[in-house]
């Protein structure tokens, strides 16, 4: 498992906005870095974040080779009720990180 | 008053280049996007390494956790970062922050050292000078810590690899200047352990100070070498008065 951060408000009002940011820590080699002794060093990436609630995909993004290290996302999500924000990353190997909040709408 | 324009002149004069009268943070030499992710405790990628070093203080080893012990890390850890590296006479030399949690976690705790610059030192080490963010760096200067702070003050002085540079040519002669794109920076280490985004990772004042001697074409010393303490105590006496920034973002 990867360090994570997230944030999520835990109070929102029903039909606002609330900003959502996830992190994680990971180098996102990109297979075009060498070793000290000449080698290269292979790929190895996050291939897939997602973001549920209210057990939906709100969402769903394939990263690439390219991206800086440590990817970082913030979206705005549109609360209709209290639920669970669930957050995945899978990485190249299948490794899943997962974490979640709960965001309370009054 | 008609002979102090000049004296004003040239006071600004030698402030444009080198001057060290008042030593100034890394961050004040970056570019307000780099400060801006420094600035922002979520997006500032540093602290990806404190959450994991939060984790860590309470997770049990042989029995033992950081926590057990030393109680809640923001009452008793706050302000210990800025009294290191600081002599320990039962080991009878001058450590850092590093080696002491080492210490701690094999005399106190009876497990293995972690390594240096491993994932797990790093991300200790952060939480930790993340206690002690704000405060200014006040170190101790004993006997043992004046020597090595001596020691230090060669080693920053000395030219070194095939460019035959010494960290002063650049770092107080040529602060402020330009190499290639980059401004250079007084070198103080009151941000470390940092997130360099050259490295894409975190690293700590050792690693820097690795790179800084590769980049002369110097041979560097090994991380966590008694040679690099020293300088470390030096950088600590340069920098007093300067706060703590862990982890703060550097190029």
């Amino acid at each position: 498992m990867e360090s994570t951060r997230i944030k999520v408000p835990s109070i929102a009002k029903r039909g606002t906005a609330v900003e959502i940011r996830a992190m994680i820590m990971h180098p996102m080699e990109n297979g075009f870095n060498f070793d000290t002794q000449g080698a290269t060093i292979p790929v190895h990436i996050i291939t897939d974040f997602i973001c549920r609630y209210m057990d939906e995909d709100v969402v769903r993004v394939k990263l690439e080779p390219g991206l800086a290290a440590n990817p970082y996302f913030s979206f705005y999500l549109e609360v209709q009720q209290s639920s669970e924000v669930q957050f995945e990353w899978h990485d190249q190997d299948g490794r899943v990180t997962r974490e979640s909040a709960t965001i309370q709408v009054a | 008053m008609r002979g102090l324009a000049p004296l004003v002149l040239v006071v600004f004069g030698a402030s444009a280049l080198g001057d060290h009268s008042a030593p100034r943070s890394g961050y004040q030499y970056l570019s307000p996007e780099t400060q801006a992710l420094q600035n922002d405790n979520f997006s500032n990628p540093g602290m990806l390494w404190a959450e994991a070093g939060r984790k860590l203080w309470s997770e049990q080893e042989a029995g033992n956790s950081c926590q057990s012990c030393h109680g809640s890390a923001s009452l008793t850890m706050r302000g210990s970062a800025v009294r290191y590296p600081r002599y320990v006479p039962s080991v009878g030399q001058v450590i850092n922050l590093e080696q002491q949690i080492n210490r701690c976690r094999t005399v106190h705790m009876h497990v293995h050292a972690w390594g240096y610059e491993s994932q797990m030192l790093l991300s200790m080490e952060t939480f930790i000078a993340f206690q002690s963010r704000g405060m200014p760096i006040e170190v101790k200067f004993g006997g043992q810590e004046q020597e090595s702070m001596e020691r230090g003050r060669l080693f920053f002085y000395r030219r070194r690899g095939q460019l035959n540079l010494a960290c002063a040519n650049c770092h107080e002669q040529n602060s402020g200047g330009r190499l290639h794109g980059e401004v250079i920076s007084q070198g103080q280490t009151n941000g470390f352990p940092i997130y360099r985004q050259l490295w894409q990772t975190l690293g700590s004042a050792h690693r820097m100070f690795a790179w800084c001697n590769e980049s002369v074409r110097a041979e560097p010393y090994p991380l966590g070498s008694q040679e690099y303490v020293d300088l470390e105590m030096y950088e600590r006496w340069r920098s007093a008065g300067l706060r703590i920034e862990s982890p703060a973002v550097r190029r």
